[in-house]
């Protein structure tokens, strides 16, 4: 990892119980309230960092120490070279101008033009006007909406708002882009949109970005790295594709699966029983084992068919990732060499026929986590357990060589 | 109405506008003044202290509810220390001002509580000291309702000047109760008080379309 361009260490955010009006997320309990507790986060210069959670996890407050928007009450935070703790109000004013943040609800003044808007950091950072007007054209072209230049924030659509919003956070130069939710109030393809100028904005001008957000989805299209967020701690840390296809905390898994709908539910699996009367099986697809290729060439090698009756392919952190549910029809001892290949080379779930359903063991979690396959292989019949796992690993769960890639 | 209480009616009516003016001048101004100092010191907002608010907050609790005919007179003592005397055109502006700072006060805070604290935060963010903050973002964010809640004042004041004219100050509540009531000269009354509608109607008239250009809707 390059030099940290923010580091946390213990940092520890309280608040008083009665204490600041605006935290909608956080519960209101007797005594101080620790919205981060004790998180130690590096996060490198140049990458888009993910922090998810849940509402409440103190995702928010978490990035609101970045800017000093928020000051720790125990341990430091240390942005580009500079300790926040303890510094005044006056000092910490140049250290924010120097991050750029957008928001949820964007956060526009009403009273100016989204010329106006981008303007302002630059009035606060004291440009000349004629300085000021160059910058903001220029802004404005990057994000694509120089058009809407000399229109109020009330004659903008949620996207355009955004674009405005990111226009402004990017006016004085910043070395650090702080995203606070910032594609929740937006529809999909408005979000795709925004995502994709968030990655230019990292590539192009090499701006680290701090994403924070409560959809995988967003994580999936534009992060590097990753952290999971709940109750004020950092729970799961890691590259976004590790997270993804090998994720530790059960909180973790549901926000995979909120990403990832590749998998089939206990009730997909019924239907999928009720129309395929062969060997049901879901095989994982990624860029270090079982290419669809290889799944392919397996089957066609014992002669097995295999139908793709599930599943998807997508792309974490623009890499290869998903699982296909496959129907396998043939001879028993043909499907049963099929699936020990099949283990050789990819991670499988054997779901056993519509006549001899295998239960997967993670059901009982499923509730849960809303994911499957984490619980390790189908127990009923032990003679398919061809591949050894590791405790509280599964398939699709634990960890599974993908990141350390000396498990096969 | 007698041709010769024209003038006086002229007169009673530069009294007026004398008081009402001044008032809005000097009570507004304090009255913003006030009312930001309410609105920031509110805690959890930009200048959050506890006791600069609680003893705003009380202030104005305890100056806005007085009928302003006992204000008027309670204040005597304050008046007679500042302007030299308790009656007077002078004096009851100096009362007036005060009232109309308190009431004013309210209204400014009430306005500027539903600014969007979101954008407080984003000017915050890009590193704009408090003062900057109230400047350039918490006055225009919420110019359209002070304007108007500056029209409502005007009305209030307005009002004011009558009673405080009927105890000597002039102006047109006098000439209306001296030169109509008293004389049984219903035109006269009848007169002034259309003068006072057909003011009001301009004044919130103006305030209307100005807070509405402000609205940037």
């Amino acid at each position: 990892m390059s030099e940290p361009i923010i580091s946390f260490r213990d940092a520890v955010k309280e608040f008083p119980a009665r204490g600041p009006r605006r935290r909608r997320h956080r519960p209101q309990r007797a005594g101080a309230v620790r919205a981060v507790d004790g998180v130690t986060l590096d996060i490198a210069a140049g990458e888009v960092f993910g922090v998810i959670g849940y509402s409440g996890a103190g995702k928010s407050t978490l990035v609101r120490l970045v800017n000093a928007l928020e000051t720790t009450t125990a341990g430091s935070v240390v942005v580009d070279g500079t300790d926040l703790s303890g510094l005044s109000e006056a000092r910490l004013r140049p250290v924010r101008a120097g991050i750029g943040m957008i928001f949820q609800q964007f956060n526009l003044l009403r009273s100016r033009t989204a010329a106006g808007n981008v303007a302002y950091p630059l009035e606060v950072a004291g440009w000349s006007k004629a300085d000021r007007d160059a910058r903001v054209a220029e802004l404005l072209e990057f994000v694509g909406i120089a058009d809407k230049a000399d229109s109020y924030p009330s004659a903008l659509s949620g996207g355009q708002k955004q674009r405005v919003g990111i226009a402004r956070a990017l006016a004085t130069n910043p070395r650090i882009l702080l995203a606070d939710e910032a594609t929740s109030a937006l529809d999909p393809e408005t979000t795709a949109d925004v995502l994709a100028l968030l990655q230019r904005v990292n590539r192009e001008l090499g701006i680290t970005v701090v994403v924070i957000t409560h959809e995988m989805e967003v994580v999936r299209s534009i992060c590097h790295r990753v952290a999971v967020m709940e109750r004020g701690r950092v729970v799961e840390l890691g590259d976004a594709y590790q997270v993804f296809s090998a994720p530790q905390q059960a909180v973790t898994r549901r926000f995979v699966a909120s990403a990832l709908r590749d998998r089939p539910s206990p009730a997909v699996l019924r239907r999928l029983r009720g129309r395929h009367p062969g060997r049901i099986v879901t095989v994982r697809i990624d860029e270090v084992s079982g290419s669809s290729a290889q799944v392919m060439e397996v089957l066609a090698d014992r002669g097995v068919h295999g139908t793709i009756v599930y599943g998807g392919i997508t792309e974490v952190a623009e890499r290869p990732y998903g699982s296909l549910t496959l129907e396998l029809v043939g001879s028993d001892t043909e499907v049963s060499a099929a699936l020990a290949g099949l283990h050789a080379v990819t991670a499988v779930v054997d779901h056993g026929t519509a006549a001899a359903p295998l239960e997967d063991q993670s059901d009982g979690r499923r509730d849960t986590t809303g994911v499957g396959h984490d619980g390790g292989t189908p127990s009923a019949s032990g003679d398919l357990r061809v591949r050894p796992h590791r405790p509280g690993g599964g398939p699709f769960g634990g960890p599974t060589g993908l990141v350390e890639g000396n498990d096969r | 109405m007698r041709p010769d209480l024209v003038p006086l009616l002229w007169d009673a009516f530069g009294q007026t506008l004398y008081m009402v003016l001044i008032t809005l001048v000097v009570g507004g101004f304090f009255g913003l003044l006030i009312g930001l100092g309410l609105y920031l010191s509110r805690p959890g907002n930009l200048l959050a202290n506890r006791p600069v608010f609680a003893v705003l907050n009380v202030a104005v609790n305890i100056v806005r509810p007085v009928p302003f005919l006992i204000f008027l007179v309670a204040l005597g003592p304050l008046t007679r220390a500042v302007v030299g005397t308790t009656i007077g055109i002078e004096a009851f502006t100096f009362a007036m001002c005060i009232m109309a700072a308190f009431v004013f006060a309210r209204l400014v805070e009430q306005n500027l509580v539903s600014i969007d604290p979101g954008v407080i935060e984003a000017a915050r963010a890009m590193g704009a000291s408090p003062l900057r903050i109230v400047r350039t973002v918490v006055v225009p964010e919420a110019l359209s309702p002070l304007i108007l809640g500056y029209t409502f004042l005007f009305v209030g004041v307005l009002d004011m000047s009558a009673i405080a004219g009927y105890l000597g100050a002039g102006g047109l509540g006098d000439f209306a109760i001296v030169y109509g009531y008293r004389q049984y000269d219903w035109a006269v009354t009848a007169i002034v008080v259309v003068i006072i509608i057909v003011i009001v109607q301009l004044v919130q008239w103006l305030g209307n379309s100005l807070a509405r250009r402000a609205l940037r809707r």
